[in-house]
């Protein structure tokens, strides 16, 4: 049995419906993410699990407890790192890992330890009596995650840890979640609408797209359902391309975007060749390695990023779960 | 054991942010020493009868008035922090805590208190000061009633506040709210007149001062401070059951309150 289940989980805001009939089994020790644009209900689902929000129907159970009747048991089992900050800013870093023991029940004795470890974890050693309102956004985010850790919890929630970070700090928290599931068996639930964070760290994930899942596995496997890697073309005639590209066997499927060809090809550094000469006259080309983007592109027929579309945006805003 | 730590947690950090912020403390002290030094003189000024006040001047009748007065705006407006805490997420790290809501609430309200008994405290310090006349009832005994009735008042106004807090979702609702809420409560509550006076030329607002808690706070607070027998309006029990009973039934409002909260 999952350390993490859930049935028919369900959340309406009004007419929207922000998490649609969600089926989860996260197994004890994965990481398992949930990887989707803004306003997919990532964020409303994970607030759910941590007994944060109210469900509308179905049911969830979190290390066996049903996060509706059993609320408080729930909250002893997790630990949480929100998407905002919520550390106070005009609390030391220090401060803010102690009262986090205090309240997460540490037993006083132990967190002055458990403190120093966190501080070396993520390098603020130095600077953990001034302010958190003194300290960078990427300053901000590492405390806040072993803040989350202080208590060793068996599950922990990870809503987009690396969000609005430079590309270095996203690495060093990268490092230091594997290293902490390296160190211990704790079971992780991370959102994040970054294809490489979801690629490199989790074991399964679920693609969201408007409170539903639309596929589930394990990145490889997923990137292997789109079928190879993408060949891009432009060609001259992208219809007779089209057509003659999809007779090869080494094509699985062949699309027409924007005047350019996406070709999945299996194999391709042997079939490279025949690919070219299907396409006839060739006037650019570029060969991509499948990413989690393709995947995306795949099941949703809709970028990750494009968050101008009207529809996500208009779902985005409605789905923010706190008013600013 | 480990909500006993939960509640030491959230009140300690409630005393840090207070000390952290002086502005607070200054702000919160100003006030009151407007309200005895120009309302009080200046009325004073213009009352040529010092028998209605029991022989005092107006200045020294309204100092307990004026000690309710600062407990019940701090302590109602205390509950702005748990709007603010809402808007700076800290309270989701609260509330996803393996704590108890009355916990949660008891600590805040816990904490509202200390902030409200600080305040308190420096305007009975320069009431000795300013009111000579007042230090031969400066005594353990008396202080010790005066602290219990503050004490009590503090509770049930910081309850009131974060009752309001725990609903509103912007600073500026809360505020507003809380204005509509405090002012006809401190000025109904007798600290600026004799309540029986109202009976014969309004007897309705007679009626809205016996309702509200503050009065009973003002009255024994009054009588313990000024021991004229005309200040002496419900009576020291009947006072201390009544602020009681507001207390507990405002706690319990609280803890419910606290248990529906949502983030």
């Amino acid at each position: 049995m999952g350390v993490i289940e859930t049935h028919g989980l369900t959340k309406r805001f009004g007419e929207l419906v922000a998490v649609d009939n969600l089926d989860l089994d996260v197994a004890e020790g994965e990481i398992f993410g949930l990887l989707g644009p803004n306003g997919a209900g990532k964020t409303t689902t994970i607030s759910m699990l941590a007994t944060l929000l109210g469900l509308d129907s179905g049911s969830a159970s979190v290390a066996g407890f049903d996060v509706v009747r059993q609320p408080a048991k729930v909250r002893e089992q997790i630990g949480i790192v929100f998407q905002d900050p919520s550390s106070d800013d005009i609390l030391t870093g220090h401060e803010n890992l102690y009262l986090h023991g205090l309240m997460y029940g540490v037993p006083r004795a132990v967190i002055p330890g458990r403190i120093e470890e966190a501080l070396e974890l993520v390098q603020l050693k130095g600077r953990e009596h001034d302010l958190v309102r003194t300290y960078s956004g990427g300053m901000r985010r590492r405390l806040e995650l072993v803040r989350g850790l202080l208590h060793h919890p068996r599950i922990l929630f990870l809503d987009e840890p690396t969000l609005g970070l430079d590309p270095q700090t996203r690495q060093r928290i990268w490092a230091h979640i594997e290293s902490i599931v390296a160190e211990r068996k704790v079971t992780i639930i991370l959102t994040t609408h970054y294809m490489e964070e979801a690629d490199r760290l989790c074991d399964r994930l679920a693609i969201i797209d408007f409170g539903r899942i639309v596929a589930l596995d394990t990145p490889t496997a997923l990137k292997a359902v789109v079928g190879g890697d993408t060949v891009q073309l432009e060609v001259a005639d992208s219809t007779a391309a089209a057509a003659a590209l999809e007779a090869l066997e080494c094509v699985s499927h062949c699309e027409v975007r924007e005047g350019r060809l996406d070709v999945a090809v299996q194999e391709v550094a042997q079939n490279l060749p025949a690919v070219f000469a299907a396409a006839g006259e060739i006037a650019s080309f570029n060969v991509r390695n499948t990413t989690l983007d393709d995947v995306f592109l795949h099941y949703t027929g809709h970028d990750i990023r494009d968050e101008s579309a009207e529809g996500v945006a208009k779902h985005m805003s409605r789905v923010r779960l706190v008013p600013k | 054991m480990s909500q006993l730590s939960g509640l030491y947690a959230i009140w300690l950090r409630e005393v840090k942010v207070f000390f952290r912020e002086y502005s607070r403390l200054i702000g919160s002290v100003l006030t009151p020493l407007l309200w005895l030094v120009v309302v009080g003189k200046g009325i004073g000024a213009s009352i040529e009868d010092e028998a209605s006040f029991g022989g005092y001047g107006y200045d020294t009748f309204i100092f307990p008035g004026i000690l309710c007065m600062t407990v019940l705006f701090q302590s109602v407006f205390y509950g702005l922090y748990i709007v603010w805490d809402r808007k700076i997420d800290f309270l989701k790290e609260v509330l996803a805590a393996p704590l108890h809501r009355s916990t949660i609430f008891l600590g805040k309200v816990l904490g509202g208190v200390t902030d409200s008994m600080v305040q308190v405290t420096i305007i009975v310090i320069l009431g000795y000061f300013i009111f000579p006349e007042l230090r031969e009832n400066y005594t353990v005994q008396s202080l010790a009633i005066v602290y219990l009735f503050m004490f009590l008042l503090a509770v049930t106004m910081t309850s009131i506040g974060l009752i309001i807090g725990s609903r509103m979702e912007s600073p500026e609702g809360f505020s507003l709210i809380v204005s509509l809420v405090v002012f006809p409560m401190y000025f109904l509550s007798g600290a600026l007149f004799l309540k029986r006076n109202l009976t014969s030329e309004a007897p309705y607002l007679y009626w809205a001062t016996v309702a509200n808690p503050v009065s009973y706070a003002v009255d024994a607070i009054r009588y313990t401070l000024l021991p004229v027998e005309a200040f002496n309006e419900f009576g020291l029990a009947r006072d201390l059951a009544v602020l009681g009973g507001f207390c507990l039934v405002l706690l319990a409002i609280g803890t419910w309150a606290f248990r529906t909260m949502r983030i």
